[in-house]
């Protein structure tokens, strides 16, 4: 049995046999090949000496076992990582930070503990998955979406507390920003709650964020500084109706006018589902077409197939080419494409979409298709067609991306994402593509190409692209040096990451610099403050516990 | 590492070729059933958006659909369940147990012809 890093053979035997009292031996796995099957799949160090791995996992069933857990781990220093479902593929799943670590595997804490039609809201723990919470919601015939991420087989708690994102309203769309109350084990075993959860009667615990006093929750999310045990979400009331609209502008500098316009409608709840990003000439499709795409027999990346455009794409090299625009108007395709979702009340919908086509009329040759109109809740055949996310029901049809299909025979094993944020401006998005396809072409990395970023985020952008994870460890190994040069490119650039596989979390921490590191400074502080000993999470974005700091200096 | 995974595709290989013959209870088929639902069909399911599915359609597994298949034995799938596959990570006992695996294998070779 592999021993955590610091601990003694004896000390880890102790330790094991005290977690076992703690949640019963059947949830204590010790074996290689249970302890196997906390690796993260999509490990880019897979397979390599320095692959992160766990040497135990603990799965308690209930808080009051988490407070034993801790108890122990603190007792014998034992660097502990809870995972909520273990899902967040790409970004680690459930291996640790540091290697050796014991996985706190949250996923038998399932419990839907209250879902409330009436005003909106859920309250659960960490091992509810998106799938549970949607076929609870379904089987009680409540009127309330969830905004899943895509895809959606992680969990509410966990996704939220990685600052995951979603399709629908904007207040739904960012995961964490859409908690409402938290349940927190601390380092020391003791049971905190956020918000009005600190008022022992409270009645409006998933209904007011803030409670009294400094408001929290946020040191929570992406860090190590307690284990989350409970938290509630606010649920968006089904639609009476959804419409979508899409905006076609003509010419390679319409993007600027096409995000200033589409901010102001976003930003006035003009519009108020995720907006749609795409270029016809490219060929970058739309985020909700990607899967469906793959269903047609189709790459999601298809465009007029015709020697002068793939060889003016090519010259053009992500950069501005009055060919390109050219060509675009001479064949009366495309060069941007926004497509607008609007849910509300039939009328409302339709008016919203004739005001936003007013104001995108101000840009020369611009062109609208009329898109879905939904009467909700969708039919069932509407419901097999339709990109489910949009629609709260989760899915795992963008797993698609990397799946073997047609048009990809040799699929790839995994993928890490390399996702900075950029400012939400059409010169950004010129800026970031001419930026990294030169890095790109440095590097000699063949996979990124011209790319149009989410917009998940109502105030900025997130540029995401996907590096494969292979077979070849090699290639790998060279993948993960050109991940890091990125960062660095981006942090010169101004743009930092907004989430990332622990891998790299130390170097993407490390471009948060501000006043020679303040912020990481002061997340030390409170680390060492209240985890002494270290034991939750350690490493986790990039926060070290001071015994693991001293060694390393 | 890549000599184990030639060798773990190997055996799957020839465990899917060599049909399994025992034929377990109704109620387990029916307990593997729901698992199966839980769990696979999100990715293995028929209809529209199944990566699974269409990733053994493009390899040219007919048919494609794993609740359809008849020559699908209890190791393999237990191998696939635990050690993942591509794209297909591997599941936690605190996911799939072992008695929710020996019900979704009883549920997929249900149909196998002795």
């Amino acid at each position: 049995m592999r021993v955590p890093p610091g601990v003694s053979a004896s000390d880890f035997a102790e330790a094991i046999k005290q977690f076992q009292e703690a949640v019963g031996k059947e949830w204590v796995f010790t074996s290689a090949e249970d302890v196997a099957l906390y690796r993260d799949a999509y490990s880019p160090l897979m397979g390599e000496p320095n692959e992160l791995v766990a040497s135990a996992a603990v799965a308690p069933d209930g808080v009051e076992q988490v407070q034993k857990v801790v108890k122990i781990a603190n007792r014998y220093k034992i660097p502990i990582y809870p995972v909520s479902t273990g899902k967040n593929l790409g970004y680690g799943g459930s291996a640790p930070v540091l290697s050796g670590s014991v996985v706190l595997d949250l996923k038998r804490m399932n419990r839907i503990l209250e879902v409330n039609e009436r005003n909106a809201y859920a309250l659960v723990e960490p091992g509810v998955s998106y799938f549970d919470l949607y076929r609870y919601i379904q089987e009680k015939g409540l009127k309330l979406w969830v905004d899943v991420p895509d895809p959606g087989w992680g969990s509410p708690i966990g996704n939220s507390l990685d600052r995951g994102g979603g399709y629908l309203m904007p207040q739904y769309r960012n995961h964490f920003d859409s908690h409402c109350g938290m349940e927190v084990v601390l380092a020391n075993g003791e049971v905190m709650r956020t918000g009005m959860g600190a008022l022992p009667a409270a009645q409006t615990w998933q209904e007011y964020k803030s409670g009294f006093g400094p408001w929290i929750d946020g040191m929570f999310s992406q860090s190590n500084f307690g284990v989350v045990t409970k938290m509630g979400f606010w649920l968006m009331p089904e639609p009476d109706a959804y419409l979508s609209g899409t905006v076609i502008v003509p010419r390679h500098d319409d993007l600027i006018p096409l995000v200033n316009t589409l901010n102001y409608l976003e930003n006035t709840r003009v519009t108020n589902g995720m907006p749609d990003l795409a270029s016809p000439l490219l060929g970058i499709p739309m985020l909700s077409e990607f899967a469906a795409r793959f269903d047609q027999g189709a790459t999601p990346f298809d465009r007029p197939q015709d020697a002068e455009l793939t060889a003016l794409i090519a010259k053009a090299g992500g950069n501005m080419s009055p060919e390109l625009d050219d060509y675009a108007q001479k064949k009366g395709i495309g060069y941007w494409s926004c497509k607008l979702s609007f849910y509300g009340a039939t009328k409302a919908n339709a008016a919203n979409w004739a005001y936003a086509k007013e104001k995108f009329s101000a840009i020369p040759g611009v062109k609208f298709e009329e898109g879905d109109v939904y009467k909700l809740p969708l039919t069932a055949e509407q419901r097999e067609k339709v990109h489910k996310p949009q629609f709260g029901i989760p899915s795992l049809a963008m797993f698609s991306i990397g799946a073997r299909s047609a048009m990809n025979p040799e699929p790839s094993t995994g993928h890490m994402w390399f996702s900075p944020i950029i400012p939400r401006t059409g010169e950004a998005i010129f800026e970031a593509n001419r930026v990294f396809a030169q890095a790109a072409k440095e590097l000699g990395l063949p996979f990124l190409n011209f790319n149009l970023p989410s917009t998940y985020w109502e105030r900025a952008f997130i540029f995401i692209f996907a590096f494969p994870v292979v077979k070849d460890i090699e290639t790998n190994k060279k993948n993960v040096a050109s991940f890091r040069k990125l960062i660095q490119v981006a942090a010169d650039h101004g743009w930092g990451e907004y989430r990332t596989a622990p891998v790299f979390q130390d170097a993407i921490m490390n471009t948060y610099s501000f006043n020679n590191h303040a912020l990481l400074h002061f997340h030390e502080t409170v680390k060492d403050a209240i985890d002494p000993n270290g034991i939750l999470s350690a490493g986790r974005y990039g926060i070290w516990p001071k015994h693991v700091r001293e060694a390393k200096s | 590492m890549k000599n184990a995974r030639v060798g773990l595709l190997l055996a799957l290989s020839l465990m899917i070729t060599a049909p399994a013959f025992a034929a377990p209870d109704q109620d387990q088929i029916e307990k593997g059933h729901k698992v199966y639902d839980k769990w696979c069909f999100p990715c293995h399911g028929t209809g529209l958006g199944k990566p699974g599915t269409d990733s053994l359609a493009a390899r040219g597994q007919k048919p494609a659909v794993l609740e359809e298949r008849t020559d699908l034995t209890v190791p393999a799938i237990k191998t696939f369940v635990r050690h993942g596959v591509l794209f297909m990570p591997m599941f936690r006992k605190t996911e799939v147990s072992d008695a929710d695996l020996d019900a979704i294998a009883a549920y997929l070779t249900r149909n196998n012809k002795p």
